[in-house]
């Protein structure tokens, strides 16, 4: 018989089949006329969600498997945007619409005063000219941010609620702090209009088609990177901070280290769904970094089932697909729905959607006399 | 016994039929407005205006393509404030309900969001609200105010009034960046001196002004100074109160505000802001026939919200103390300008609805509006005294601006 977690990798197998190869060529092999054909629309909105899930898993990587609950993961989530749109920016050149060297915003705040030996660039964007140097951004900015923040709070033995306050403040600071034109990032428009990804017409179907294959591919790395981590003993200790951070600080483990490590990864995580994100959305701005975004995601992940690791892309996937057809079809009643889900669900579902066959099975299983003795729970690790 | 299958059948080809032929007699029109967020507050009245003035159109026979009635239906989305939701509903609606035409946006950053989309797909937005200009999509046109109609209308009144110092006071964000850019180019080709011309801006939400008024107090001692103010939403309340507190009045230092519009002082105290001025393109208590019919038929429609000739329910409407304003006005005239357009062409397709809105003629509550090759419109300009009812006084009416979207084409021309 298939132990769960064997069933586990069969169903994620099937669907990345479907997901990564069998949408693209519905997209890009059958005909526009047939039935089966997959609008390019409709494949990047999946392309979004797909990027959300990987922000969901670095939620997840933090809440439901450390205990940590950080309600700033989209402040990452952006700045991993920012970085790959700082440099779709500069490749639009003279598309815009002054036609000028650098982006229009830097036009219109009048940047070539502020800034003439550079023509109007500010030094800090020159990098972003090249692709590895954005890229690079991608990764290494959340993870800055995040160890600065991370190592005052954890070595300060921050947690809980208060932790959580604190992520929240991070990221509305950031977002004021992005809202202001000064700021050279393009203020509350934020980055848009590209043009060129990797000298590729951004609004081309193959490009999208490309992008979203990406993303997958991202999700589908994420996943097997979480699911690794749990079975080693790095997971262990993530767990068993989650559900006693003092004895394992007694048992001689530095868990603000364990944590500070844990963060990062999240953030890192985050910063590469953010770099996806930008160019299948076409745009960021603060708003992406707001604090009602951060919270969204970790809704997703109590949605879904935090703990596990299916568990947050459902609940990413499901909850942005209901309420991409719910803002369409129920415009004006649409909030009532997600709002209502979201009470049913904290109500009945502590586990999320992953918990119902659990629960399911745990009903009927009340209602049968018990068999035999019940099984004492797994001894805990020594 | 024998009969009924075959009236069955026939009846249900009848339906069918029937149905069939309804459908080719509506045309789904998308409008793209939040309706939960923080833009709702603002946004959720152009819906509304939008849904009266579908129902004005079909009841009064609909748009007529080809000597055929077709009736307006609406596909309302929700963007919810959600920037990147803008896009994603743009395209739905292009895509997947194959709309002839969207009317919606209300922040320059959502119709920054849905450019690319609107081009990429060749669709059609008609934009309703005040804003920065520097901007111009062969599939968008700006039924709003570029600067050219709303702030250098308001300066130029300021000057005439003998104004000689300026204090630009604004939320941090483009439009207000721009404008007042635009702004101090025009004082200084009027020979006002840049040490008489202060430019501030404050986040959203600031709520502590008191610095700033302290500021404004300074340098309008001499007189002869007003304040222009692109100051957006709630922050506007603690401005004005602390301006109050400081002994400020309308009468030794106006201040012109363009963001509120009779529909903002639904949600801020009137009061506070009596006496100081205002400057659109339409204000409720403009007299003219047109007007009194459109704030009369809306008011009448709210009791009782629906869209005739489609099966089309309208719900969550609040018809309690309602207004029109300026945003509200150049939406409904977004719709006329298009509908006429169609009947031209004689046709919904967008490349041959575009060239034929230009130089299209309307007859609104503020008078004619004219269509340019610019896709901005010429239209008349108000000075607007507020009073503490939250309507406005018109104190000066310049006729016939054209809409500008590039400042450096008009400020050449000074």
């Amino acid at each position: 018989m298939n132990s769960p977690t064997q069933r586990e990798y069969g169903v994620v197998a099937a669907i990345a089949v479907i997901g990564l190869v069998v949408l693209p060529l519905l997209n890009g092999a059958v005909p526009e006329s047939s039935a089966l054909h997959l609008t390019t629309f409709q494949l990047g909105v999946f392309g979004k969600y797909l990027c959300y899930a990987v922000l969901a898993l670095g939620v997840n990587l933090l809440w439901g498997q450390t205990g940590i609950l950080s309600l700033g993961q989209c402040l990452f989530f952006a700045l991993g945007g920012y970085a790959l749109g700082m440099h779709l920016m500069l490749l639009i050149g003279k598309l815009g619409q002054y036609h000028a060297d650098i982006p229009d915003f830097m036009v219109f705040l009048e940047f070539p005063k502020r800034y003439p030996s550079t023509g109007g660039l500010p030094p800090h964007w020159i990098p972003f000219r090249n692709l590895g140097f954005a890229l690079a951004a991608v990764v290494i900015v959340p993870a800055l941010v995040a160890t600065a923040f991370g190592w005052l709070a954890f070595r300060s033995r921050i947690k809980g609620v208060y932790f959580s306050i604190l992520s929240q403040a991070l990221t509305y600071a950031a977002t004021l702090l992005f809202f202001r034109n000064d700021f050279t990032f393009g203020g509350n428009n934020g980055l848009t209009d590209f043009k060129v990804i990797l000298g590729h017409d951004v609004n081309q179907p193959a490009t999208k088609r490309a992008l979203y294959i990406a993303s997958g591919l991202l999700l589908l790395g994420t996943y097997a990177f979480c699911r690794w981590l749990t079975t080693t003993k790095f997971g262990l200790i993530q767990r068993a901070i989650r559900d006693s951070e003092n004895r394992v600080l007694f048992s001689g483990y530095a868990t603000a280290h364990f944590k500070l490590f844990v963060f990062v990864v999240a953030a890192v995580i985050a910063g590469l769904g953010g770099a996806l994100y930008v160019p299948q959305v076409g745009i960021i701005n603060p708003s992406d970094m707001g604090t009602d975004k951060s919270l969204e995601a970790v809704v997703w992940c109590a949605v879904g089932g935090r703990g596990s690791i299916v568990g947050p892309i459902l609940g990413a996937i499901g909850v942005n697909a209901l309420k991409s057809y719910a803002t369409h079809s129920f415009a004006e009643q649409w909030p009532y729905f997600l709002g209502i889900l979201f009470i049913l669900v904290t109500l009945f579902l502590p586990d999320g959607l992953v918990g119902i066959p659990a629960r399911v099975r745990g009903l009927l299983a009340r209602r049968r006399p018990p068999a035999g003795p019940t099984p004492p729970p797994s001894s805990s690790p020594s | 016994m024998k009969n009924i299958p075959v009236k069955l059948v026939g009846s249900a080809l009848l339906a069918l039929f029937l149905g069939a032929a309804r459908a080719a007699d509506t045309v789904k029109v998308g409008v793209l407005h939040s309706l939960s967020g923080t833009m709702a507050i603002s946004e959720t009245s152009l819906k509304d205006v939008l849904l009266f003035t579908f129902d004005e159109i079909n009841k009064s026979g609909g748009v007529k393509v080809g000597g055929k009635p077709h009736m307006i239906e609406p596909v309302i989305v929700d963007p919810a404030s959600n920037w990147p939701l803008f896009a994603e509903k743009a395209e739905q609606l292009l895509v997947k309900d194959q709309v002839s035409v969207v009317f919606g946006c209300w922040t320059s950053v959502s119709r920054k969001s849905v450019l690319p989309v609107f081009e990429r797909n060749n669709g059609l937005l008609f934009y309703p609200v005040q804003y920065e200009g520097e901007e111009l999509s062969k599939n968008i046109f700006y039924t709003a105010e570029a600067v050219n109609q709303q702030a250098i209308p308001a300066v130029d009144y300021m000057l005439g009034e003998g104004k000689k110092k300026f204090y630009l006071l604004g939320s941090d964000y483009v439009y207000p960046r721009t404008t007042n850019k635009i702004l101090k180019q025009y004082l200084k080709s009027k020979g006002i001196p840049d040490a008489d011309i202060e430019e501030i801006y404050t986040p959203f939400g600031h709520t502590d002004y008191q610095t700033i008024v302290a500021s404004i107090k300074t340098f309008s001692g001499g007189g002869k100074a007003c304040v222009i103010s692109t100051l957006n939403g709630d922050t506007n309340v603690p401005f004005f109160k602390e301006f109050a507190n400081a002994g400020l009045t309308s009468e030794n230092c106006p201040v012109v505000s363009f963001s509120i519009s009779e529909d903002e002082f639904r949600g801020l105290p009137a009061k506070a802001l009596a006496g100081h001025l205002g400057c659109w393109t339409y204000f409720m208590s403009i007299k003219s026939p047109e007007n009194a019919k459109f704030v009369a038929d809306f008011q009448k429609w709210l009791q009782a919200p629906k869209v005739t000739g489609v099966d089309y329910t309208v719900t969550g409407v609040d018809p309690k103390g309602r207004v029109t304003c300026s945003p509200m006005n150049l939406s409904r005239i977004g719709v006329y300008l298009w509908k006429a357009a169609v009947e031209k062409a004689g046709s919904f397709d967008v490349d041959k609805v575009r060239p034929a809105i230009v130089g299209q003629k309307f007859k609104g509550p503020a008078g004619e509006v004219v269509m340019q090759a610019n896709h901005h419109l010429v239209n008349t300009a108000f000075i607007g005294e507020t009073l503490p009812t939250g309507q406005f006084k018109i104190i000066k009416t310049i006729k016939k601006v054209a809409g500008e979207p590039f400042s450096a084409k008009f400020l050449g021309a000074n």
